[in-house]
C-alpha cells in the first residue's frame, strides 16, 4: 500500500516536470491552508442585520418544503411541537437528542407528548434536534454529531424537528465554519457536519421530485424568537469536554 | 466497470432508436437547462465564482502531492486510515481487506462513480459480498443490471413503467396486485426495502465529492439522505475517491458548493451536505468505528502537466452532458463506460486510452454549450481536439477520411486550381439541381442525403462571380 | 476603411448571393470592399479533424491573402472564430507566425458584428415582410458573443417580426465533418430544430452561418416544410426580392 503512495506521488511530481515541493514553498501551503481565507461571499449572504438574517433564512427554507413555526421562547416549543404532529396527523411521539440545550425545554407541560432522550431507534417516527447555527443565505440547517447530537437522530425517523434559536442564524455558509471551528478545538472537528436543506428528495423516477427518499419527508424548524433562551450551553459544554 | 466504448456507433443507433429512452431524454434535454438557468439568474455572483472555482482546482493540482499528503496526516490524525491504489485491483483488494477484517455479510453504497470505474460490485460479488445500492437511481439500475446512464441522475434513461416492471420482478415478497404507477409508490416502496438494508449494514462506502486537506474530511452532497445512513449506520464507512477530489481548505469546498447544486439540478444547496471526519468520537451515540479512504489514481497522476490536465478540475456535476445535444439524442449508455457526455468523451480516453474511446471526442460538434455550462470553466472541446490531433498523429481514424481530408487540404492549399475544380462543380451540381434547386440524393454524399435534401449550389463560385463583375 | 472579404468555402460554392450581400452592406456602411483572389478556407475542416500541419499550411496563406487591410469580415461566425481564436492558438509554439495570428485576430469579425460593433450601424433600409425566426449558430454565440448583433440589425428591417425561437441556441447538428460522420445523430439534431422552428409558426428561419442553413433547409425540404430560410445578409441587403431562397430553384 505504501508502494502505491510512493508511485501515486511520484507520478505527480513527475507529470508537474518537480521534484517534491521545497520547503519555502510548502511554508506558504501550509500558511494558505491555516489561514483557510474566505473567497466570494455572495451578496445575498452579506445580510448584517440580525432581523434580516432571520427572514431570509425562513424564506429560503421554506422554498425548499421545510416548514417554519416561530415561537417566544423555549417554553413554548412543547405545544409547538405537539401541535406541529397533530396538524400533519402523527402520532405524539418524539425522539429527542440528548442535548444540554434542550434539557430546559418544559415537556411536562404536554404530558401526552411521549418522549424519549438518545439516539434514534429503527421505529422512532419523529426526532427533535437542536443545531449547531442557521445559515442564511439557502435556508440551510447546520448540525454537528456529537454526544449530545447523534446523527442518526437527522436521518432515520420520517420527521425531523429541529429547534433553532435566533441568535444562530448567520448568513454565509462561512459564518458556520467559523462557529465550528470556534466551538471545537483545532483539529478537532466533530465527526460530521451535516448542512441540511429542506427534507429528504430523489428525482431519479422521470424527474418527478419526491420528498423523503430515504431521510426524513418532513423538517420542521421550530425558531425560538427569545434571544439567549439556550445561552450556549452546547459551545461552553462541548469546549469543556475537549482537551486543549 | 468492462467499456463498450467501441461500440459507440452501434450503441447511439441503438439509443436512438430507443423509444422510452427518447421519451426520458426529452424530459431531462428542457428540465435541466431550465432549472440550472433559473438558478444562476438568481446568483448575481456566479460568474465570479465560477472563476473562484477554477482557481481553487488550478492551484490544488498544481501542489497535488503537497495536499494529499496533508489530507492523509489529517485523516491519520483523526482516527481515519488512507488506502493508496494506483489501479483499479489495487482499490478492490483493500475495500475487500477491509470488509473481511470486519466480517462483512451486508455492505451498503452511497453513489460512487470511482466505485463504478473500477468494477467494485462485481468484484465484491465475485468474492461472495453483495454490496447494496442505495441511491434511489443506482437501486434501480442495479436490480436491472445496467450500468449508470448519468453521472448524478444513474437511471435518468428509464420511463416509470421501467421502473415499475423492475420493482414488481424483484421485490417479489410484496403483494403482486399492488398499485405501482406513480414515481410516489416506487419511490416509498424503495425507501421500506432497503430500510433493512440499511440497519444491518456492516459496512458502508460512499464516494466523496471532496476530500479537504485542511481537516482530512471527505464530503458528500447528496439529496436522499442515503449517503448519511450508508455511513453512519454500519460499524465501518469506507470513502472511495480519486486524487483530484482534494481540496485546501473548507472556505474552498464552500466556494466549490455554491457551484456545484446549481450546475447540476438548479438547486440552490443540495438536501444533505455532509462533512465526515474520521470514526465516531468518545461519547458519540452512533457513527462508525472505523474509517477507511480509498485514494484512487488509476491514470490521473499522468494527465498532469499536459494537455488534459483541465479535465482534473471536474466536480462531477454534469452540467455538460445536461446541455450537450449530442447526449441528449443518445443518451449515457451510449458512451460505453462510466462517464459520459462531454467530460466522459474526454476523461474517457485518458483513463482507458483513445483506441477504444476514440468514438467519444469525435461524437461532437464542438457547439461549446458544455463549456459554457461548465462551473470550473473545463475546456472541453479543446481537449476533444486534442485527442483527435492525437487519433490523427497515430492514424487511428478512419483511411476514407484521412485520405479525403489530404485531399481536399492540398487543393485549398492551391488557390488556381481550388477555383477552377469549385467552378466545375458548381457548374454540374448547379445545372443537376438546379430544375428544383436541391438534390433528393447525391452520390458520395449519402450521409447527407438519406435524411436532407442537398440545396444546390447557385451555378457559378462567388470567386468566378466576382472577377466577371470587376471586369 | 479598407475591408477585405472572407467569402467562406460555402458561401463561394453554394451560395454567392451572401458574399455580394455582405458587399452590399459593408460597402453601404461606408467600406471599401476588396476580395482576395488567393483564398480558398479558413482551414476549420483539418483544424477539427486534429490534422494541425494543413491548418497552419492554410491559415499561413490567408495570412499573406490578407495583409495589409484594416479589418476581413466573414459572412460566418465559424470562419472568423477560426481567424479571431484559434489561428493565434494554432501557432503557440512559432513566434513568427503568432505574431501574424495575433496581427490578424483583433482584425477579423463576424458580418454583423462588424456592422454593429465596428461600424455602429444601428439600422438598415431593407424592407421585409415576414414573420422569421434566428437560429444562432453555435461558434458565432459562444467563440464571439455574437447574440444581440444580429436581432438589432433584424429589428430595424421594415415588415419584419422576429419571434424568438426556442432552443435557438441549441446546435443544429452540422458541426462540419459531424453530420457526415455521425450522420444518424446529426440528424436528430436537425429534427429537433426543425420541430422548434415549425413550432414558432414563423415563415422564414435566418441565421449567420451558411452550414447551419444548408443543413436546416435541407431538413425543412425533405419534410415539405413551406419555410423560407436564408442568410441573414441577404435580408439585410434587401436582396430577398432579387434571389430565391435556399434550395429553391434560381430566379431572375
Amino acid at each position: 500500500m505504501s508502494d502505491a503512495r510512493e508511485r501515486i506521488l511520484a507520478g505527480i511530481r513527475s507529470s508537474l516536470g518537480r521534484g517534491s515541493v521545497d520547503a519555502d514553498a510548502k511554508a506558504q501551503l501550509r500558511a494558505r491552508v491555516a489561514t483557510h481565507r474566505r473567497n466570494q461571499i455572495p451578496a445575498r449572504a452579506m445580510v448584517l442585520d440580525e432581523a434580516g438574517r432571520v427572514d431570509l433564512f425562513v424564506a429560503m427554507a421554506e422554498e425548499v418544503q421545510a416548514t417554519v413555526a416561530r415561537v417566544p421562547s423555549l417554553a413554548s416549543v412543547p405545544e409547538a411541537v405537539a401541535h406541529y404532529l397533530a396538524t400533519e396527523n402523527l402520532p405524539a411521539e418524539l425522539v429527542v437528542a440528548p442535548d444540554q440545550n434542550l434539557d430546559a425545554v418544559p415537556w411536562g407541560v404536554r404530558p401526552l407528548l411521549q418522549i424519549h432522550r438518545g439516539r434514534a431507534r429503527a421505529e422512532d417516527k419523529a426526532s427533535l434536534t437542536s443545531c449547531h447555527a442557521a445559515i442564511a443565505e439557502t435556508g440551510t440547517l447546520m448540525l454537528m454529531s456529537g454526544r449530545h447530537s447523534p446523527t442518526t437522530l437527522n436521518f432515520l425517523p420520517d420527521t425531523h424537528i429541529v429547534v433553532v434559536r435566533r441568535d444562530q442564524v448567520v448568513a454565509a455558509y462561512e459564518d458556520g465554519l467559523d462557529r465550528l471551528r470556534a466551538n471545537n478545538a483545532p483539529g478537532k472537528l466533530p465527526r460530521v457536519v451535516n448542512f441540511i436543506t429542506g427534507p429528504s428528495r430523489t428525482a431519479d423516477i422521470e424527474q418527478h421530485i419526491e420528498l423523503g427518499a430515504h431521510g426524513p419527508r418532513r423538517l420542521h424548524i421550530v425558531l425560538v424568537e427569545e434571544p439567549e433562551a439556550m445561552r450556549s450551553v452546547e459551545d461552553d459544554g462541548q469546549r469543556g469536554e475537549l482537551a486543549q | 466497470m468492462l467499456a463498450a466504448s467501441r461500440d459507440f456507433m452501434a450503441n447511439a443507433r441503438a439509443g436512438l432508436a430507443n423509444e422510452n429512452l427518447q421519451r426520458a431524454l426529452g424530459r431531462a434535454r428542457t428540465g435541466f437547462p431550465l432549472r440550472r438557468h433559473l438558478a444562476v439568474e438568481r446568483l448575481p455572483e456566479f460568474e465570479e465564482l465560477r472563476e473562484a472555482g477554477r482557481s481553487i482546482k488550478d492551484h490544488t493540482l498544481e501542489y497535488l502531492d503537497f495536499y494529499l499528503e496533508h489530507y492523509e496526516s489529517n485523516v491519520v490524525a483523526s482516527g481515519g486510515k488512507v488506502h493508496w491504489a494506483g489501479t483499479p485491483a489495487e482499490a478492490c483488494a483493500a475495500v475487500l481487506q477491509v470488509c473481511r477484517s470486519v466480517g462483512a455479510k451486508v455492505v451498503t453504497k452511497g453513489k460512487s462513480m470511482v466505485a463504478e470505474e473500477v468494477g467494485l460490485n462485481d468484484f465484491l460479488d465475485a468474492n461472495g459480498i453483495n454490496p447494496v445500492e442505495t441511491d434511489l437511481g443506482e437501486y434501480i439500475i442495479q436490480l436491472r443490471h445496467e450500468p449508470p446512464s448519468h453521472i448524478i441522475a444513474p437511471a435518468i434513461h428509464l420511463v416509470k413503467e421501467q421502473v415499475a416492471d423492475t420493482f414488481r420482478a424483484e421485490h417479489r415478497s410484496l403483494d403482486p396486485d399492488r398499485s405501482l404507477v406513480e414515481p410516489r409508490q416506487m419511490c416509498d416502496e424503495a425507501r421500506a426495502v432497503l430500510r433493512p438494508r440499511f440497519l444491518a449494514a456492516d459496512v458502508g462506502i460512499t464516494g466523496a465529492n471532496f476530500l479537504v486537506a485542511e481537516t482530512g474530511s471527505s464530503i458528500i452532497v447528496t439529496n436522499e439522505g442515503n449517503g448519511d445512513l450508508t455511513q453512519t449506520l454500519p460499524r465501518v464507512h469506507i470513502v472511495m475517491a480519486s486524487i483530484e477530489k482534494v481540496v485546501p481548505t473548507l472556505e474552498d469546498a464552500a466556494t466549490l458548493l455554491r457551484l456545484l447544486a446549481r450546475s447540476a439540478t438548479g438547486q440552490e444547496f443540495s438536501s444533505y451536505t455532509t462533512i465526515s471526519t474520521g470514526p465516531r468520537r468518545p461519547g458519540d451515540l452512533d457513527g462508525p468505528e472505523q474509517y477507511h479512504v480509498v485514494l484512487l489514481d488509476n491514470g490521473r497522476s499522468a494527465l498532469l502537466g499536459g494537455d488534459f490536465q483541465d479535465m482534473l478540475r471536474c466536480i462531477r456535476c454534469a452540467a455538460c452532458m445536461n446541455h450537450c445535444p449530442v447526449y441528449s439524442a443518445v443518451g449515457g449508455h451510449a458512451y460505453g463506460w462510466v462517464y459520459p457526455g462531454p467530460m466522459g468523451a474526454v476523461l474517457t480516453p485518458s483513463l482507458i486510452g483513445v483506441e477504444q474511446a476514440g468514438h467519444l471526442p469525435n461524437a461532437s460538434t464542438f457547439c461549446g454549450r458544455c463549456e459554457s455550462v461548465c462551473p470550473v470553466k473545463i475546456p472541453l472541446p479543446k481537449m476533444m481536439r486534442h485527442w483527435r490531433e492525437r487519433e490523427y498523429a497515430r492514424k487511428l481514424s478512419p483511411p476514407v477520411y484521412r485520405t479525403g481530408l489530404a485531399l481536399w487540404a492540398w487543393v485549398a492549399r492551391r488557390p488556381a486550381l481550388y477555383h477552377a475544380l469549385t467552378g466545375l462543380a458548381s457548374r454540374v451540381l448547379g445545372w443537376a439541381g438546379g430544375y428544383r434547386g436541391r438534390f433528393r440524393s447525391l452520390p458520395l454524399a449519402n450521409g447527407w442525403t438519406k435524411a436532407r435534401d442537398m440545396p444546390a449550389p447557385e451555378g457559378r463560385t462567388f470567386h468566378r462571380l466576382w472577377t466577371e463583375r470587376s471586369r | 476603411m479598407r475591408v477585405a472579404l472572407f467569402v467562406t468555402c460555402l458561401v463561394d460554392l453554394f451560395r454567392p448571393t451572401v458574399g455580394f450581400a455582405a458587399v452590399k452592406l459593408l460597402e453601404e456602411a461606408g467600406c471599401t470592399v476588396e476580395v482576395p483572389r488567393a483564398q480558398t478556407c479558413c482551414g476549420q475542416p483539418a483544424y477539427n479533424s486534429g490534422d494541425r500541419a494543413d491548418a497552419k499550411a492554410i491559415a499561413m496563406q490567408v495570412f499573406d491573402a490578407f495583409a495589409g487591410y484594416d479589418h476581413v469580415v466573414a459572412p460566418s461566425g465559424s470562419c472568423a472564430g477560426m481567424l479571431r481564436l484559434h489561428y493565434p492558438e494554432l501557432f503557440a509554439d512559432d513566434p513568427v507566425n503568432l505574431a501574424r495570428a495575433q496581427a490578424l485576430a483583433p482584425h477579423s469579425w463576424e458580418l454583423s458584428s462588424f456592422l454593429v460593433d465596428v461600424c455602429g450601424i444601428e439600422k438598415v433600409t431593407a424592407q421585409w415582410d415576414r414573420v422569421v425566426t434566428y437560429h444562432d449558430a453555435c461558434s458565432g454565440l459562444r467563440e464571439l458573443g455574437i447574440k444581440s448583433q444580429p436581432r438589432q440589425l433584424l429589428a430595424s428591417v421594415a415588415g419584419l417580426r422576429l419571434k424568438e425561437l426556442p432552443g435557438a441556441e441549441v446546435c443544429c447538428g452540422f458541426g462540419g465533418t459531424f453530420c457526415v460522420k455521425y450522420p444518424e445523430i446529426s440528424d436528430k439534431m436537425v429534427t429537433d430544430k426543425e420541430a422548434d422552428i415549425v413550432a414558432t409558426g414563423a415563415e422564414a428561419v435566418l441565421s449567420g452561418d451558411l452550414g447551419c442553413l444548408l443543413n436546416i433547409a435541407g431538413k425543412l425540404f425533405r419534410h415539405g416544410r413551406r419555410i423560407e430560410v436564408r442568410h441573414i445578409a441577404e435580408v439585410l441587403a434587401g436582396v430577398t426580392a432579387d434571389v430565391a431562397p435556399i434550395g429553391l430553384p434560381r430566379s431572375g
